[in-house]
Parts: structure tokens; C-alpha cells; sequence
């Protein structure tokens, strides 16, 4: 490299475009507010769910037919299966260093959490819409 | 010798830290959070066999209603009660509160203790108990 030329190019002019593609907080921001959601969730959907289950195979049609424990059912599985792909994203990108593996594991996340949301919401949907 | 070249200094091995419970709590959030990953499955099989029809629901509900299934189930319960409490307390630590290391310590504990109790509260009042009144999701006669 030959001696740096005095310029008149501020350092902000140099780093700008060059940073956080503009969603730096957006991952932090995301899992606490998909956590705050869950403090409500959580409870209401395992005590009604536990009810639920001691009533066997009718009691669990029952329960997921009603409108009210659907839209539960749906909120409380959304927001759970949003904030675990954020936190399981987390623990890649911390233990995994080789990038490929990496790449792999990171897809492999969201597609699990999708193909999960799927299944749940057409569980809900056939039993509550049927 | 292991195969490391960077001669760059590196930090400590986790082994070489003494355990205090923030440190405790911490990582138990981490494995709970993954406990928890993999317990929705269970939670969603389920849902999807409800949907699918009692030729899927009833071997399931006899694969949860198994000592093993029992055990599973209890410690995604444990998980579930832990991560949900923890949780609460980083929401109030993000928020600037509860900081100081000798509170955080014993709001840490606190967690800890507290979602013990709180997870067998839960099966105690679910009447989940094992060996008391195990779960019965056949519907038939205990």
C-alpha cells in the first residue's frame, strides 16, 4: 500500500453504507417483545391446555374447536416458535465457527420452526373451522 | 498438543471460571430455552393428532402417559416454569433494574427455587403426581 492520500472525505463518509444493513436491534427488540407476549401466553394456554387433556381425545377437540383457545392456541405456538428460532439463532451463531456449518444450521432453524407452524396451524384450523 | 496456532491470547476455558449462581442462571436459560425448542414438538404432535384423528392420538397419548413419557414431560414442565421466570428476570435487568451483582445473585437463586416449585406446584394441582394420579389423556378410568 502507498502512503495514505490526505483527503477530504469525512469518517463518516467512509462508513456509511458499510454497517448494520440498518437492523441492528431489530434480533434484541424482536425476542423481547415475542417474551413479553409469552409472560401472557404461556400460563393461560398450558392451564387451559392441561384441563384439556384429562377429558382424553374428545376433551382435546373440544378444546382446540372452541374460538377462543384456537386464536390462543395459534398466538401462544406463533410467538413461541418466533422467539425459539431468535434464541436458537443465538446459540449457532455463538458455538458454530465453521461457516458452512453454520449457513446449514441457521436455515435448518427457520425451517424447522416453519414446518412446525404449519403442522399447528393446520391442526387449529381443520379442527376449529371443520 | 492440539492443533491451535493463533498466537493470540485467549480467555480463560469455561472450566477454569468458579460456578456463582448468575453464571448458573445464565447457562440454565440457555439449555432451558433448548429444552424448550425441543418440547413444543411434543406440544405440536399433539395438536396435529387431535386434528389427524384418534388413530394417532391414542398411541401418543399412551407413549406420554409412559413413566418415560411422565419424565419428559415433567422436565419440559421444569424448563417451561424456569425459562418463563428467568425470562422475567432479564426483562427487568434490560430495563437497568436489579444489576448489582450481590441482587442479581439472589434473584437468581430465586428463579431457580421459585421454578422447582412452581413446576411441581403445577402437577400437584394438575393432579399429575406420579405415582399419585398419573396423566390420563385415553379419557379411560384410572
Amino acid at each position: 500500500m502507498s502512503k495514505p492520500q490526505p483527503t477530504m472525505r469525512t469518517a463518516l463518509g467512509k462508513v456509511r453504507g458499510l454497517g448494520s444493513a440498518k437492523h441492528g436491534a431489530g434480533h434484541f427488540i424482536a425476542q423481547r417483545v415475542t417474551a413479553i407476549a409469552l409472560v401472557v401466553l404461556v400460563p393461560l394456554f398450558l392451564i387451559t391446555l392441561i384441563n384439556a387433556v384429562r377429558s382424553g381425545y374428545d376433551g382435546a377437540l373440544a378444546y382446540v374447536a372452541d374460538p377462543f383457545n384456537a386464536v390462543l392456541i395459534l398466538l401462544a405456538i406463533g410467538a413461541a416458535l418466533y422467539h425459539m428460532r431468535l434464541g436458537m439463532q443465538v446459540v449457532v451463531e455463538d458455538y458454530i465457527a465453521k461457516h458452512g456449518t453454520k449457513a446449514v444450521l441457521l436455515i435448518l432453524n427457520t425451517f424447522i420452526c416453519v414446518v412446525l407452524f404449519a403442522a399447528a396451524a393446520y391442526a387449529v384450523l381443520k379442527v376449529a373451522i371443520a | 498438543m492440539s492443533s491451535w496456532t493463533d498466537k493470540r491470547p485467549m480467555s480463560p476455558h469455561v472450566q477454569v471460571w468458579k460456578w456463582h449462581l448468575t453464571m448458573a442462571s445464565s447457562i440454565l436459560h440457555r439449555v432451558t430455552g433448548v429444552g424448550n425448542y425441543v418440547g413444543i414438538v411434543l406440544v405440536i404432535a399433539w395438536l396435529f393428532a387431535t386434528a389427524v384423528g384418534p388413530d394417532l392420538y391414542e398411541p401418543l397419548a399412551g407413549l406420554i402417559g409412559s413413566i418415560w413419557g411422565q419424565l419428559i414431560l415433567f422436565g419440559f414442565t421444569l424448563s417451561v416454569c424456569y425459562h418463563l421466570l428467568n425470562g422475567l428476570r432479564h426483562l427487568v435487568m434490560d430495563a437497568g433494574a436489579g444489576l448489582n451483582p450481590k441482587f442479581a445473585g439472589f434473584t437468581a437463586g430465586l428463579a431457580i427455587v421459585l421454578a422447582a416449585a412452581l413446576a411441581v406446584a403445577i402437577w400437584y394441582l394438575a393432579g399429575l403426581v406420579p405415582g399419585v394420579d398419573p396423566i390420563n389423556m385415553t379419557g379411560a378410568a384410572s
